[in-house]
């Protein structure tokens, strides 16, 4: 018998899915509070109760990543790694790696202060979508169709003035239907897909209202998340695809707390189970 | 148990933990279990949405 531990710091469906299979597979499970936990420099492995490997779970996404930082030092197994945590949660290095490894994504510009993004807008035209590099569920994503509308963009930025608004992450609009594809892979295996059919306006965000609906995975999808997730360092992943009407499937953002509640309701795999198995399969490594 | 916030009375299901969030039907206010004993429930104001939420 195993024992997982499963970090939190808002207990949704999702984290109690886990801990229901988790233990419906014959395992201990431990339920971890990110808040009201603390470490320091001398902490060692043996002061905590963490389980054989730790799934991180945090809605908070830098409270995740700084908690992963402390269990990797502490020698505790993690899903997903730091690094893996730190590639998918900065779009601008997600970007990059997706590139580099030769996955297909959308044309992305980035630039370093609202002049340079003005006059990089000027160059390339209308529109490019501005997103925040950190950030989900479509919170601050906008279609710049517009010199008015990015003008306007780019002073609220300057007025918000937080350290991630001085990078400007602007990305071309891809032609595609009105619904995107979210897979949720495991260990490089997509595991199940959904549409996510916007709900009238722009974003197709779940979180926003999307009507999800079942996605057969193609061998086409297959391929394309096994090397998302490969270029980002593997894991438990949600990939989200966007249907170009040019060049075919292409990865847009590579998530790394997979939110998996409604997918679940309606796939026919259990995904709860394939993440704890994995997971625990991982750690025995 | 009544909202700390408007006191309308809180619906806790019996197997609901610590780390969730319930909801007051009457004035919006979330709260998160901080501690439950048995029927004891103790509840702390919920954090709020942050720039870095979600996946």
């Amino acid at each position: 018998m195993s024992k997982i531990g499963i970090v939190f710091d808002r207990l949704r469906l999702e984290e109690k899915m886990l801990e229901k299979q988790a233990m419906e597979l014959g395992h201990d499970t431990t339920m971890i509070d990110a808040k009201i936990t603390y470490f320091n420099t001398d902490s060692q492995k043996n002061d905590f109760d963490f389980g054989d490997v730790v799934l991180e779970r945090c809605i908070s996404y830098f409270r995740g990543l700084h908690f992963t930082a402390c269990l990797e030092f502490l020698g505790v197994p993690v899903i997903n790694k730091f690094d893996v945590a730190n590639n998918c949660g900065d779009k601008l290095i997600m970007s990059l790696l997706l590139k580099k490894n030769n996955v297909p994504t959308p044309k992305t510009y980035f630039s370093f202060s609202a002049d340079a993004a003005k006059e990089n807008l000027e160059k390339v035209g209308y529109p490019l979508v501005l997103k925040p590099i950190i950030g989900s569920w479509g919170r601050g994503v906008m279609p710049l169709k517009d010199k008015d509308t990015a003008e306007a963009m780019f002073e609220l930025r300057e007025l918000s003035d937080g350290p991630h608004d001085r990078i400007f992450y602007l990305q071309e609009l891809v032609k595609r239907p009105p619904r995107d594809i979210r897979v949720i892979t495991v260990g490089d295996r997509a595991i199940s897909a959904m549409y996510r059919k916007s709900s009238g306006g722009f974003k197709t965000n779940i979180a926003l209202g999307a009507e999800p609906e079942l996605c057969e995975i193609t061998k086409d999808i297959e391929d394309v998340c096994a090397k998302a997730s490969q270029a980002v360092g593997g894991g438990i992943l949600g990939v989200d695809l966007m249907e170009d009407e040019k060049n075919g499937l292409v990865v847009h953002e590579v998530n790394n707390t997979v939110e998996f509640k409604g997918l679940a309701k309606v796939s026919k795999r259990n995904i709860p189970k394939e993440m704890v198995e994995y997971a625990l399969n991982s750690a025995r490594k | 148990m009544n909202c700390p916030e408007c006191d309308a009375s809180l619906n806790i299901p019996d197997d609901a933990s610590v780390g969730e969030i319930v909801s007051c039907p009457d004035c919006g206010a979330d709260f998160e279990i901080s501690k439950k004993d048995g029927t004891k429930v103790e509840l702390k104001q919920a954090e709020t949405v942050g720039e870095d939420w979600g996946e």
